[in-house]
């Protein structure tokens, strides 16, 4: 017990302080953000569109787990947990849609231009 | 060496730090504990959110006109301004915790509590008054009130059932979250919180922040996706 007492004593770490300056950073970038993907949407850029959301959003979340979620000075067992999730998440999206988007979908008869048209011949 | 509960462990146990438990080597340990299993659980959150975002990526690409159509049915600036609601909320829940590590006292940790829970409520208020009750009385909610235009196709009214389910859940997780930082204040009330135990704010803290970040897909994916230049 007394070791142990010891141990309390001489391996007791302060948790990483933020400083308030670097949320308050994080907080200003996250904004300008959110500023830069509402406006790209009214831009034509073709496919880029999506891309350009997606990424924003990415590197958005990126901020908050890193700084907010204080990841950045997490220990590499959480890291693994984080990574593995996004990874599962990741089989998740890419079985699913290599399934649902590779299947040899009926040819529509002529007449008809979309499963819409079909759909709504049907309801 | 003795189990149960020895004379020698009670008063070992009255010199501990606040809030550390027996079954922990170290103050470190718990924390780290503490931490972990809160990520497993966000885990677990990740997959939940993402059947849905899996389902909408694939329905996405099946119905893309559709889904655009459905997408100009939101209102941008409602979006925009909620996601910037969330991140206040984020920032203000962020400062709570900071103040607890720094030993601030408890008026100062409640106050940061409040404004968050001040934020999130913002955020419910915006999404009901603007957003759902507009929706009902456009007529944009299929099964409640579904007056569909002439241009309205099926897909439309798939692309609205995503946009409920997937806005409906993650306004569920923001209830839960106003609930879980009303014990929290309470909790600070009685002085359970201090410089070295405030494992239960950061925790809560975490999942603040997770449902802030699905916030932050939802925005582009359901109001900007499809474009919002002319012509798109």
């Amino acid at each position: 017990m007394a070791e142990h007492s010891h141990q309390h004593a001489s391996d007791y770490h302060e948790p990483h302080l933020v400083p308030v300056g670097v949320y308050v950073a994080v907080f200003l970038a996250l904004m300008a953000f959110t500023a830069l993907t509402t406006g790209v949407a009214y831009i034509d850029l073709g496919k880029w569109n999506t891309v350009a959301a997606l990424a924003i959003a990415v590197c958005k979340m990126l901020l908050v787990v890193l700084f907010f979620m204080h990841v950045k000075y997490s220990s590499g067992l959480t890291r693994i947990i984080i990574v593995g999730a996004f990874f599962w998440l990741g089989i998740m999206i890419t079985l699913s849609c290599s399934d649902e988007l590779t299947r040899h979908w009926e040819i529509v008869p002529q007449g008809w231009t979309s499963v819409e048209h079909i759909a709504r011949s049907i309801f | 060496m003795h189990r149960g509960w020895p004379v020698s462990e009670m008063a070992a146990h009255a010199a501990h730090p606040p809030g550390f438990a027996h079954q922990f080597e170290t103050v470190e340990q718990q924390r780290e504990a503490g931490t972990l299993g809160m990520w497993i659980f966000l885990a677990t959150e990740i997959l939940f959110f993402g059947g849905m975002f899996t389902s909408y990526i694939i329905y996405r690409a099946l119905h893309l006109p559709s889904f655009v159509m459905g997408s100009h049915e939101l209102i941008v600036k409602f979006g925009a301004t909620n996601t910037a609601v969330l991140i206040c909320s984020s920032l203000t829940m962020a400062l709570s915790i900071r103040t607890a590590q720094t030993g601030g006292s408890k008026r100062k940790i409640i106050f940061w509590l409040i404004l968050t829970m001040i934020l999130g409520a913002a955020f419910l208020a915006i999404k009901l008054r603007y957003e759902w009750y507009r929706d009902y009385t456009e007529g944009l909610i299929p099964g409640v009130s579904w007056l569909p235009g002439g241009t309205h196709t099926p897909g439309v009214k798939m692309f609205m059932c995503f946009y409920f389910f997937m806005t409906g859940l993650h306004a569920l997780h923001m209830v839960v979250g106003l609930g879980i930082l009303t014990v929290l204040v309470l909790m600070t009330a009685r002085n359970r919180f201090s410089s070295e135990y405030y494992a239960p704010l950061e925790i809560s803290g975490l999942y603040w922040h997770f449902v802030d970040i699905v916030w932050i897909f939802l925005f582009p994916l359901l109001y900007l996706i499809g474009g919002r230049y002319p012509g798109s």
